[in-house]
């Protein structure tokens, strides 16, 4: 664990790109390969089972702490961050010596589902001996959200300064669902067979584009999409295996039986990339993203549920071909390919080719985005027709040109700090609309505006605080915001009878008084336009 | 029979009614008590100042003209019905505690303090007393501070290690109290440039007879070429701006008892952040209010629902004293101060 905090103190102690790289480097070199294998997974997402919940982590550290409970929630609701709230509090113990990173999840994967006794006297004799930033770290492991700065590929390139190998190979290979209770450091870093058979390809992402396309030059080279609002995901048809990953790298395959029968007909060896989506079979059109959202959650699909919101896979890509890995090919040939494929699968398949948005100028293609909407797609995707399947975000070859977003302007009523990186700042809102004299909450939103534009906030909630419930504050209406958003549906559990799909500030309107905001008749009328 | 309290709470700040005065008022008065020169408590407009006499010239410097009086460490001086004592408050040089006592009855306004000794301000003396006014800023119990010297030693290690590595230390600190605290504080490794905005202050103090090291003002021309490996302490504000940007290869860093939060130092995209503070940590709140053996207590700025609440669970009379004294967010990083 010590050179796991060591890591941890290097890479949280820069904010210098080139810092972490090679603290990273280093300890990919010297840590005990058990211990690399936890960090590459904690770095991807991955992590331990959970032996403890939250709640008893909470109830042990105030315990621990010899603190009411409610004082504890008050020092979370300021810290932001659970585990490291628990680090803060409890009496400082002097770390002498610690287990290794992979021993010590050992024993907390050895604590799931043992007696509540048990799990308690373990995790609080860790607690007793660890020094505060392995205090933090341990709690990290049981809590998640491991954060260090680090972007995944970021550690992927450190470990490929480490162990020589190929960064994009690096990253194709830890893909998927190795196990790092099992995986040797070596077979996961240089063997292909490593993972196993399902193994997913890195998902290409585009960048937004937020210019208009003309910067882009001869619209011949282009291709056009509809960027579709589901689940993106990665369909593997490969001997012994057919499985569905999510963008989060999340196996899926489960939760979308519809899917099963694609598995006796796509030929070996084929990945798709496509977007999965609740399809509404009779508008020839998605479904609202809150359908396909009634999806995600559930491991297993009530038989009612797939009849209102039955999935279907748009393709947009094929990295795969009869085995044959085709990312390095031009996007035109793996299109080509990938409607050959499709053509040849029987009616009524649940995977259907994402349409291709023909257009002869950037004019035409500008007039034809904006039937986006009425297709239910966000925006336009546009792909250079010669552009090879990059590994993550690399600008230049893919865009996404979302539509311009719905507005309405809005009055803040209450205020809430934010967590992490924002606590102590006054960031998440909850906004109203008018409704005849009385004010109707529609809506919250968290992002949007500058670092400065928060603090300046903050200070006002402050000075205007009219009620506190715990870390809420009721502020008089007075500040007024443009709220934009995606898409507006019904929803019978808010008090408005609306939702907004992906709100956030767009500008604080200084200019504009609490009388003008807009109303929930004005919602109301969008959503009739949305329903269409 | 009840008789009026001994200080009242008005929206011009802490008042005396029987000595006709005001204790750090935040509208201009008559007569002002001011525990200390941070420009929160001492405030400009006032027509007569009492400080004490180490809290004079700071004031004076950054007030302008202004009519003042010095008063010692525990003299006690009659003003109308009441007996006014100033009492070291360990928070920056010249920092006091005000007592004011009636027939007997004393009330204590703390000001800013902090129960540990730093090495430079007049050490923290607990006042026995009925009623205590205090502060809170840092009133949740995720803020514990370490020892003093262990801070210092690993500022220094930072120090060198950006030295070894032919960088500049660029150490963000408060320009009043912080700043000459660090200095006095760092083991000496190499030369300490100053921002104008700390040089001032470290100059007046520096005068009065306060043990700080030597100091190069960071003027023109003065950068990581002239002072190889120089720690510079500059305000927080000039971290990450042109200035800073002038010495060439540098690290910054942030000195703050906000530090001690992962969250803050983050927003602030700070590497390097060191948990040293001028106000009480949470043992320490609890301890100072304990020797004062007091019963009733009020809270005046910083985490005052939660800590008021944790008082009255632990038997005190405690209430919340609304006053405008850097509230929360002044006292966070972006405003520079704490």
């Amino acid at each position: 664990m010590k050179d796991f905090a060591a890591l941890f103190a290097a890479l949280d102690g820069t904010t210098k790109t080139s810092a972490k790289v090679a603290a990273l480097t280093e300890y990919f070199q010297t840590a005990p390969e058990a211990d690399r294998v936890w960090t590459i997974a904690l770095l991807s997402g991955r992590r331990p089972k959970r032996s403890v919940t939250s709640t008893e982590l909470r109830e042990w550290a105030a315990e621990a702490a010899g603190m009411p409970l409610w004082l504890f929630e008050e020092s979370y609701a300021m810290v932001g961050d659970l585990a490291e709230t628990i680090a803060l509090i409890l009496p400082v113990a002097e770390g002498a010596e610690a287990p290794s990173l992979s021993a010590i999840i050992a024993e907390l994967t050895q604590l799931t589902g043992q007696g509540g006794e048990v799990r308690k006297a373990a995790i609080l004799a860790y607690w007793a001996r660890l020094g505060p930033t392995e205090r933090l770290l341990f709690n990290k492991l049981i809590t998640g959200g491991f954060r260090m700065g680090v972007s995944q590929g970021l550690m992927t390139r450190a470990l490929s300064t480490a162990t020589g190998v190929d960064e994009a190979v690096l990253a194709h290979r830890l893909m998927g669902d190795w196990s790092p209770q099992t995986m040797p450091f070596e077979r996961l870093v240089r063997e292909d067979a490593s993972g196993s058979a399902s193994r997913p390809y890195p998902f290409a992402l585009a960048a937004p584009l937020e210019e208009g396309p003309e910067t882009l030059g001869d619209p011949g080279g282009w291709r056009a999409e509809w960027k579709w609002d589901g689940i993106r995901g990665q369909l593997i048809q490969r001997a012994g295996a057919f499985a569905l990953w999510s963008r989060g790298e999340e196996l899926i395959t489960d939760r979308f039986p519809e899917f099963a029968p694609l598995a006796d007909f796509l030929p070996p060896g084929t990945v798709i990339d496509g977007e999965v989506l609740a399809w509404d079979h009779q508008a020839g059109r998605p479904l609202p993203f809150a359908d396909l959202q009634k999806r995600i959650g559930r491991k297993t699909v009530p038989k009612k549920l797939l009849v209102e919101a039955p999935a279907l896979m748009l393709a947009y890509d094929l990295l795969e071909d009869a085995g044959q890995d085709l990312r390095d090919r031009p996007f035109g040939e793996r299109r080509a390919r990938l409607e050959v494929l499709v053509a040849g699968l029987p009616e009524g398949m649940p995977l259907r080719l994402s349409p291709a948005i023909g257009f002869e100028s950037w004019d035409g293609l500008t007039a034809k985005r904006q039937a986006a909407r009425e297709m239910r797609a966000e925006g336009v995707m546009l792909k250079r027709a010669a552009s090879p399947y990059h590994v993550g975000r690399k600008r230049g070859d893919w865009w996404k040109w979302k539509l311009d977003p719905w507005t309405v302007d809005a009055v803040m009523i209450y205020a809430q700090a934010g967590h992490g990186r924002r606590a102590n700042l006054y960031t998440d809102f909850t906004f109203a609309v008018r409704d005849g004299n009385a004010l109707v909450p529609f809506t919250k939103a968290y992002s949007g505006l500058t670092d400065a534009e928060f603090g300046e906030i903050t200070r006002w909630v402050q000075k205007n605080t009219l009620e506190r419930f715990g870390p809420v504050r009721r502020v008089p209406p007075e500040l007024v915001f443009e709220i934009g958003f995606e898409g507006i549906q019904e929803s019978p559990r808010h008090k408005s009878g609306i939702a907004l799909r992906f709100p956030r500030m767009i500008r604080w309107r200084r200019d504009k008084p609490v009388d003008e905001i807009d109303t929930l008749e004005g919602l109301r009328d969008l959503l009739r336009v949305s329903r269409g | 029979m009840a008789r009026n309290p001994v200080l009242t709470f008005t929206d011009r700040g802490i008042y005396c009614p029987d000595g006709d005065f005001f204790i750090d008022p935040w509208r201009p008065v008559d007569r002002a008590l001011i525990t200390h020169g941070h420009s929160d408590h001492a405030r400009w407009g006032h027509k007569r100042y009492l400080a004490t006499h180490q809290a004079l010239p700071v004031m004076r410097h950054r007030l302008g003209q202004i009519e003042a009086v010095g008063i010692a460490y525990g003299e006690r001086v009659q003003i109308g019905g009441v007996t006014v004592s100033f009492h070291p408050a360990g928070h920056v040089p010249g920092s006091a505690q005000i007592a004011v006592e009636r027939q007997g009855e004393v009330w204590v306004v703390s000001g800013d303090y902090k129960v540990e000794p730093d090495g430079l301000a007049e050490g923290f003396a607990p006042i026995r007393c009925h009623a205590f006014i205090s502060e809170c800023t840092f009133g949740l119990p995720v803020f514990r501070w370490q020892p003093q010297e262990r801070v210092m030693a690993e500022i220094t290690r930072w120090w060198a290690a950006n030295a070894a590595a032919r960088k500049v230390s660029i150490l963000g600190a408060y320009s009043f109290g912080k700043a000459q605290r660090l200095m006095a504080g760092v083991e000496p490794i190499g030369p300490i440039l100053t921002h104008g905005a700390v040089e001032e202050i470290t100059a007046i103090l520096r005068a009065q007879g306060y043990a700080l090291p030597e100091t190069v003002r960071a003027v023109a021309g003065v950068d990581g070429k002239t002072h190889p490996g120089a720690l510079v302490i500059a305000p927080p504000s000039a971290l990450g701006s042109a200035w800073a940007r002038k010495f060439g290869p540098a690290e910054e860093a942030f000195a703050s008892g906000w530090m001690a939060v992962r969250g803050i130092r983050r927003r602030r995209s700070l590497g390097a952040g060191f948990v040293v503070s001028d106000h009480a940590d949470w043992d320490g709140l609890n301890a100072a209010i304990r020797a004062t053996g007091c019963e009733r207590v009020f809270v005046t700025h910083g985490y005052t629902a939660p800590f008021r609440r944790w008082l009255s669970e632990q038997g005190y009379d405690a209430g919340i004293v609304a006053t405008e004294y850097g509230e929360e967010v002044e006292e966070l990083p972006t405003e520079g101060a704490a």
